[in-house]
């Protein structure tokens, strides 16, 4: 059976079996509708044109696994950030772990979305936030259909969440393989600030295919910084849905770092819906092999005064694949915004490719954007001077990429990721560096 | 210390050094001058190994081995040193981290354990106040936004820095001021030996007060057309290179 239609029969004992109230429950059943109706995306559809999920949907995967496979810290430490206090929320295998999770409720909810469907206490957040940013597609709606679990985090007004916040899931390996779906709700209110590091990780070779959708909310003058950690093996296959909403004065930034897996899709939103809003998207792409990493992201700018940032850095070895596909929509009463995007590519072998397209639409005149996309490949004369220097050809190589990527980690504000991700490339890149940039 | 037997070179194709014959030895300074586009940055490239250029025929032996075989960063780390006429620009590397990493290459090389942080913080100080570099450079992107002067003036900090046995200095004058030529050449010498050797490449007499060489080469067209004392530099200074030609077409 096809994968769309396995999932679709599946939908009513998935229902049964995770009841939720029945406002979430009628947005489900709509949901599986939808994706009925949509389906997967293919190549024909033009956000799709260079990116085929037919490798990532040929499996026979399970929908609901089983049990609970009993992980100790020790086997997961690596791929935490530990060396600082953080408030985790750990899911194996899609379900929750309470012995290897952190939670709270004190000041500012960090918790389960399961939770969250469920009691009376949440519900006034459920029903103004939850699926309203999202667009209608098939991923969307496949992941809406089959809302379980995932991340609820709700910052109340005027707080400073007293520490960063990991979602990380991992899959066991208990299932031949696997279809997983988190689904995250991130409500920060005025004035407060949050920071969220979010990882998925396969722990065996497994097929995995995970569909995530996470919504984002900052209210007036919140911050919000996000780090995605995308370091996969090469059997686990990720589609990032991540919307964010913006109001008045709010600062949101996203970092994606995609150091691996066999295709990773983030469809990374931004809508900006005040003014004088910030919005940032940093991206490091280095992969290698047949792996395929495709940055598919949108800036809505619809109000005045406001700013998008983005930069995203590729470094493709072997037949490896790149996407960028960076729009931004500033609508006629958006004046005065500063829109800036910019996509650097180094293709290190021949096979390896990389489509950038930059989609511009300005409906407003007094506008400053700028986009600039280059493809290239390691500078010779570079590379000849770090030698004549002692520097060896495989080290100097693995410097000039280093270097390459670098400016996008300066806006790293947590040091630790900093230091990781500094650490993640390197060792990417095959060099042993005496420093940190 | 070095031995050019015949070398011939050839990049795409095309023959730009046509049978050279160089020998320097340990604690000479060598002057190469000659026109523009005879070869002298080729000659250089081709010692400190860049590939692009093609050794169609003799040899280069350098503390009795051939480097031919060897890449540019097994040249360095045997003491070849090459100051580049024009430095090239590494965005995103600090001076500092590149300095590091070369020391600890080169220490690596040689079965060294990498060098300890402060030795080097201290190594970098003393070298850079020798050449007289303002700290804050340390600190930036490697020759990115560097004045002409500034990009040579740091190429003599990382000779310093090394310690080369042969240093290849091409058009190092170019660009300097007046202060700063007597500052980069006052480097130089500090570091002259009766070990090292320098091979100086340049358009102008003037460096040769500061740098005294030894031997002085006429390089035209790819070949060594005259070689003399320190006075064949104020011969051509004064004269230029048609003198020479004709002598030569004679
Ligand atoms: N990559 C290249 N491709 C083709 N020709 C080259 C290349 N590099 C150098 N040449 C040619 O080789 C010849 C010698 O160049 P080289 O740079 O060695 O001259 P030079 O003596 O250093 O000159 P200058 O005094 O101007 O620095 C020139 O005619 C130059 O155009
Ligand atoms: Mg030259």
């Amino acid at each position: 059976m096809e994968l769309k239609d396995k999932l679709v029969s599946s939908f009513l004992a998935f229902d049964e079996q995770y009841q939720v109230d029945d406002d979430v429950q009628q947005i489900r059943s709509q949901a599986i509708k939808d994706f009925e109706t949509f389906g997967f995306p293919s190549k024909k559809e033009e956000a799709w044109k260079y990116t085929s999920l037919k490798s990532a949907l040929k499996h026979d995967y399970s929908i609901f696994p089983k049990k609970e496979d009993a992980i100790e810290y020790s086997q997961i430490k690596k791929y935490l950030i530990h060396d600082i206090d953080t408030y985790d929320l750990v899911f194996i295998d899609g379900i929750y772990s309470s012995h290897l999770s952190t939670t709270t409720h004190d000041k500012i909810d960090v918790c389960l979305m399961s939770s969250a469907l469920n009691k009376d206490k949440y519900k006034p957040v459920i029903d103004n936030y939850f699926n309203k940013l999202a667009p209608k597609n098939g991923l969307n709606a496949l992941n809406t259909a089959f809302t379980k679990e995932g991340a609820y985090i709700h910052i109340h007004k005027n707080i400073m969440a007293d520490k960063p916040i990991q979602i990380i899931n991992f899959s066991t390996g208990n299932e031949s393989s696997l279809l997983l779906q988190p689904r995250n709700l991130v409500v920060v209110d005025e004035n407060s600030h949050v920071q969220i590091i979010e990882r998925h990780q396969s722990l065996t070779d497994h097929p995995v295919l995970t569909n995530s959708v996470t919504e984002i909310f900052a209210d007036r003058r919140a911050i919000v910084d996000y780090y995605k950690i995308q370091n996969d093996k090469e059997t686990s296959s990720l589609i990032d849905n991540t919307f964010i909403e913006q109001k008045d004065e709010s600062n949101c930034s996203v970092h994606t770092f995609s150091l691996g897996g066999n295709l990773t899709r983030n469809n990374l939103n931004f809508y900006q819906r005040g003014e004088r809003i910030d919005s940032t998207m940093k991206g490091v792409t280095i992969i290698e092999g047949k792996q395929h990493v495709d940055h598919n992201t949108l800036v809505h700018h619809i109000y005045p005064n406001c700013e998008s940032h983005q930069d995203y850095k590729g470094i493709f070895s072997d037949k490896s694949v790149g996407v960028f596909n960076g729009k931004v929509v500033v609508e006629k009463e958006a004046q005065k915004t500063n829109a800036y995007q910019s996509n650097n590519n180094i293709l290190v072998d021949d096979k390896a490719t990389i489509n950038s397209k930059p989609q511009l639409e300005i409906f407003a005149d007094d506008v400053r954007c700028s986009h600039g996309c280059t493809i290239g490949q390691l500078d010779e004369d570079a590379l000849f001077y770090l030698q004549s220097r002692g520097i060896p050809h495989k080290e100097a190589r693995g410097l000039l990429m280093y270097a390459f990527a670098n400016n996008v980690l300066e806006s790293v504000k947590i040091p630790e990721i900093k230091k990781r991700i500094n650490n993640l490339i390197a060792e990417k890149l095959g060099v042993e560096l005496g420093f940190n940039l | 210390m070095l031995k050019i037997k015949n070398l011939h070179a050839n990049i795409e194709g095309k023959e730009i050094l046509k049978g050279i014959d160089l020998e320097i030895n340990p604690g000479e300074v060598h002057a190469i001058m000659g026109p523009n586009g005879s070869g002298k940055s080729t000659l250089s490239s081709v010692i400190a190994g860049r590939e692009e250029y093609e050794m169609t025929e003799g040899e280069i032996i350098f503390e009795n081995e051939d480097l031919a075989e060897l890449d540019p960063e097994e040249r360095a780390h045997k003491g070849v040193f090459l100051s580049f006429q024009y430095p090239v620009e590494i965005p995103g590397v600090s001076v500092t981290n590149f300095m590091k990493t070369a020391i600890n290459a080169h220490r690596k090389a040689n079965g060294l354990e990498d060098m300890p942080a402060n030795e080097m913080l201290k190594l970098i100080r003393e070298k850079s106040e020798l050449l007289e570099i303002d700290r804050k450079f340390l600190s930036r992107s490697l020759n990115e936004g560097f004045s002409g002067g500034e990009k040579k003036r740091n190429e003599i900090f990382q000779m310093a820095m090394l310690e080369p046995k042969l240093s290849i200095l091409d058009e190092t004058d170019s660009g300097l001021d007046i202060d700063a030529l007597k500052i980069v050449s006052n480097g130089v010498n500090k570091l002259r030996s009766e070990k090292n050797a320098v091979l100086v490449i340049t358009h102008y007499q003037r460096l040769l007060n500061y740098i005294v060489p030894d031997v002085v080469h006429v390089l035209i067209d790819g070949k060594i057309v005259k070689t003399g004392g320190k006075e064949l530099a104020y011969e051509l200074e004064e004269r230029g290179y048609d003198w020479i030609k004709q002598e030569k077409a004679v």
